[in-house]
């Protein structure tokens, strides 16, 4: 690695109403390392990484490339300066091919003003080979899964011959297998002559790949350091600025009565094929099942089924002794079930509405909330300034658009509302997704006291550290079936990545 | 996709043994259908297109109407003053263009509710052209028919195709140019890139909002040329309401057509065809059913259409949503 600058950010400050997202931040980025950039969901990182790319545009503040000032607030001389960022939500258009996505706004034509899409699709396989980015130039974006839609995004930036390469926070959504492929990707990019700047909320990755780690906390730098110097508890400390507990003591299991029966189900997906082939199993009172398994393997299938989501084909669902086979999500969520969506867009916020409606979402219609039919403002408003204050929901007001708020903060506020009523089950689905490593125990904490409570719980995740804290029995699918269901005390992260694999002994 | 095509392909199949069929047992009556039929279908396919245009990139427009009654007034009244037709087509168009812009104006930039915006556009139209309409107004003629030299002595397709005013010709040709601007080029991918994800192409350095204004503003136009066939080419004079709602049956059109050139221009066809057949039925009095229903066919046809014939289609995902930086 060398020591010529290839990026500076001086000073940069940024005000959006009511919270101060950037204050005075200093950045500096060398020629071919990779600058990893922690801090809180809110802190200030996808604002700092979108006034670079220039999306936004900085209150105060400069930024050299090369030595060179860069002109602020245009995406268009970002890139033509060698800056590609890969979005935190991807920025891909779903019904174009890879090749249009790839080649939109830097489109070549030929005669008659037509696109050369097969040159560019000669061009996009070059870079995939080069890089190890295996993609097909004619497949439609919106088919693929979200490892390969990442592909596409990092083919963007080097068709671009970006330089510059800023990835927010883009192992949230994969799974381990797709995220160490994503940092041999990066080390490869590196070795070619590329500089990146690397958000996550997974220390682990930070210690692995980064070369220099700033923390940022509140819009603040708090300072730089090295994975040489740090260690995973004092990144988190400089993080959230106290200590954080990173392994939880979780205490014996005491299940009671049966919750959650699940016997025979079969359940299709979108293409009418078998997604969930004759599974069973039970969950009692006070205890966490973890369901692991590689993402696509019927794990979202299943957790819609039970939530009322998607159509039983075969088989009963029973919660608290009532039939929930094929019942509305309403119903099912009357009979004392929590949902804690996999994605938290798409299914567990109305971004246009308020923090405070959001947190009312499926109780709106009941008391306090509403009256013969009306809404109750001030109930809803209370509500919504306890709740913030409790989970820590960091916004200016209860009364923000959720679209504005943090990734992580989205997730608290669906947190705060499914927890925040009396329930007996919580189906929860990758439920730290993008969670910074305070909220993460604070997460952890909230669903450990749920159990302790008696609540059974259902665990969904693709991380097998977080299944392997939290779980008392883990459930391993593959391809539909249950593998196993093992005893989380006596199995190991190599045994489940077996049955994860279909291998059973 | 390859279902679809052979589907496609089946029914244009069995449509062209039909005409066949009908010509040589009625070559009369064949011929003065399908002519109508395409003289008809002429303002529902450039309806049809500004809607494309416009929904493509981003912005529903149910304001075709008007823009169209614009067109058709504008058109009409320069045909009258300056008695030159392609000054008339031109301000036609030119009023299209004007009502695009400020259709645009109303939802891009003051990011009103879209279908507010269009309505406005519907009732400003027709109260503007029916104030300043007065009757008694005479031109010196319309758009006349251009033979296209030997082509047009070809049977049953000479005299349906190749013989027709100039308006006629430019849809056909339309037609295949937005097809091709659209799914071919770089204004057609920005095009579709911003009326399905904004963000997205402005992340790329696209500007959203100017892709939006001249779609809308080309849109506007496409339907002010419409609006130029009714008085410049069909009628030769201009009525109250002349559009007679044909803008928003280009709307069902191109939902019809799931939002492509093609599709709208089948669409539009079958609707054409429907009101020719219609007249033919009425003026030959082959069968005897009162004239009121044989005149409903056209609607009925498109309820049915619409309903069940043509299954799900989606619109432009970000369609109607207007953007925030
Ligand atoms: N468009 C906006 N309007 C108003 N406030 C905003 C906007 N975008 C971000 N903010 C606020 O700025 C702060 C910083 O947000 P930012 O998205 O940069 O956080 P982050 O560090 O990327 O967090 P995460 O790890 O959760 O993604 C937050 O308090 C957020 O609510
Ligand atoms: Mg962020």
């Amino acid at each position: 690695m060398n020591k010529t600058p290839i990026l500076e950010l001086r000073g940069i400050t940024k005000q959006f109403p009511g919270v101060l997202a950037n204050d005075n931040i200093d950045l500096t980025l060398y020629q071919g390392e990779i600058h990893a950039l922690l801090g809180e969901n809110g802190a200030g990182k996808s604002t700092l990484m979108n006034i670079l790319y220039g999306l936004y545009e900085p209150t105060r503040g400069e930024i050299l490339v090369d030595g060179k000032r860069l002109a602020l607030g245009s995406p268009s001389d970002a890139i033509a300066a060698g800056i590609g960022m890969v979005h935190q939500h991807f920025m891909l258009v779903p019904p174009f091919t890879v090749t249009e996505n790839v080649i939109l706004g830097n489109e070549e034509t030929g005669a008659a003003g037509r696109l050369n899409t097969r040159t560019a699709a000669k061009q996009i396989t070059e870079i995939s080979q080069r890089y190890n980015l295996e993609v097909d130039p004619y497949a439609i974006v919106g088919d693929l899964p979200v490892g390969v839609q990442q592909r596409v995004e990092i083919i963007k930036l080097l068709y671009r011959n970006a330089d510059i390469l800023i990835f927010d926070e883009p192992t949230a959504v994969l799974t381990p297998q797709e995220a160490d492929e994503l940092v041999a990707i990066m080390r490869e990019l590196v070795a070619q002559g590329k500089s990146i700047i690397f958000i996550t909320h997974k220390l682990r990755e930070v210690l692995e790949v980064a070369d220099r780690i700033t923390v940022i906390r509140r819009g603040r730098m708090i300072g730089s350091t090295t994975p040489a110097e740090a260690d995973q508890n004092k990144l988190a400390e400089m993080m959230v600025g106290r200590a954080v507990h990173l392994e939880l003591d979780k205490g014996k299991a005491t299940p009671g009565e049966t919750v959650l029966a699940v016997e025979n189900l079969t359940v299709n997906n979108e293409l009418a094929q078998t997604a969930v082939d004759d599974v069973s199993f039970v969950l009692r009172e006070g205890e966490v099942l973890g369901l692991a398994g590689v993402q696509g393997n019927g794990q979202t299938e299943l957790v819609e089924a039970i939530t009322g989501l998607r159509r039983v084909v075969r088989g009963t669902i029973t919660v608290a002794g009532q039939k929930a086979t094929n019942q509305s999500p309403r119903k099912i969520t009357e009979m004392g079930t929590a949902h804690i969506p996999e994605d938290r867009q798409k299914h567990g916020l109305v971004l246009s509405y308020g923090i405070d409606d959001n947190l009312i979402l499926n109780t709106y219609y009941q008391a306090p909330f509403s009256r013969a039919g009306q809404r109750q403002a001030q109930a809803i408003q209370q509500n919504a300034e306890v709740l913030v204050e409790k989970f820590d929901v960091r916004t200016p007001n209860a009364t923000a658009a959720a679209s504005t708020l943090s990734g992580g903060n989205q997730q608290k506020v669906i947190i705060a509302r499914e927890l925040n009523r009396p329930i007996k089950l919580l189906i929860a689905n990758q439920p730290t997704r993008g969670v910074d490593v305070g909220s993460i125990e604070f997460i952890h904490s909230q669903i450990l006291a749920q159990r302790q409570a008696g609540t059974a719980v259902l665990l969904a995740s693709t991380e097998l550290d977080e299944i392997l804290q939290l779980s008392d029995r883990i459930a391993v699918m593959y391809s539909g079936k249950i593998m196993a269901i093992v005893d989380a005390n006596k199995t190991s992260k190599e045994a489940l990545g077996l049955l994860m694999a279909g291998v059973s002994e | 996709m390859n279902k679809t095509n052979r589907l496609i392909t089946i029914i244009v199949t069995v449509i062209l043994v039909a005409i066949v069929a009908a010509y040589l047992w009625d070559a009369r009556s064949t011929v003065a259908v399908l002519s109508s039929t395409l003289r008809q279908s002429t303002p529902l396919v450039l309806g049809a297109l500004c809607g494309l245009l416009c929904e493509r990139s981003g912005v529903i427009n149910i304001g075709i109407e008007g823009q169209m009654l614009f067109g058709a007034f504008i058109g009409f009244l320069a045909n009258v003053y300056t008695g030159n037709l392609i000054m008339a087509i031109v301000a036609a168009l030119l009023a299209g263009a004007l009502s695009g812009l400020l259709l645009a104006y109303m939802s891009v930039s003051l990011k009103m509710d879209q279908i507010i915006a269009g309505t406005v556009l519907n009732i400003l139209a027709l109260g503007v052209t029916g104030y300043f309409y007065q009757q008694g107004l005479t031109t010196q003629g319309k758009l006349p028919t251009v033979p296209l030299g030997p082509l047009a002595d070809l049977p049953l397709v000479g005299p349906v195709l190749f013989s027709n005013p100039p308006i006629t010709y430019a849809t056909l040709l339309l037609v295949m140019v937005v097809h091709y601007v659209l799914f071919y080029t770089r204004w057609g991918l920005r095009t579709r890139a911003v009326g399905e994800k904004p963000r997205a192409a402005d992340t790329l350095g696209i500007n959203v909002y100017k892709v939006r204004y001249w779609n809308v503003i080309i849109g506007g136009m496409l339907a002010g040329l419409a609006g130029g066939f009714l008085t410049l080419e069909a009628v030769g004079t201009f009525e109250r309401n002349m559009t007679n709602g044909r803008g928003f049956i280009a709307l069902a059109v191109l939902i019809f057509g799931k939002w492509t050139p093609f599709g709208a221009w089948g669409g539009a066809l079958l609707f054409g065809f429907a009101i020719a057949a219609q007249t033919q039925l009425q003026l030959s009095g082959a069968v005897d059913i009162p004239h009121q229903f044989i005149g409903m066919l056209p609607y009925v046809l498109t309820i049915l259409v619409l309903a069940g014939f043509i299954g799900r289609s989606r619109p432009p995902a970000a369609s109607g949503i207007p953007y925030e930086k």
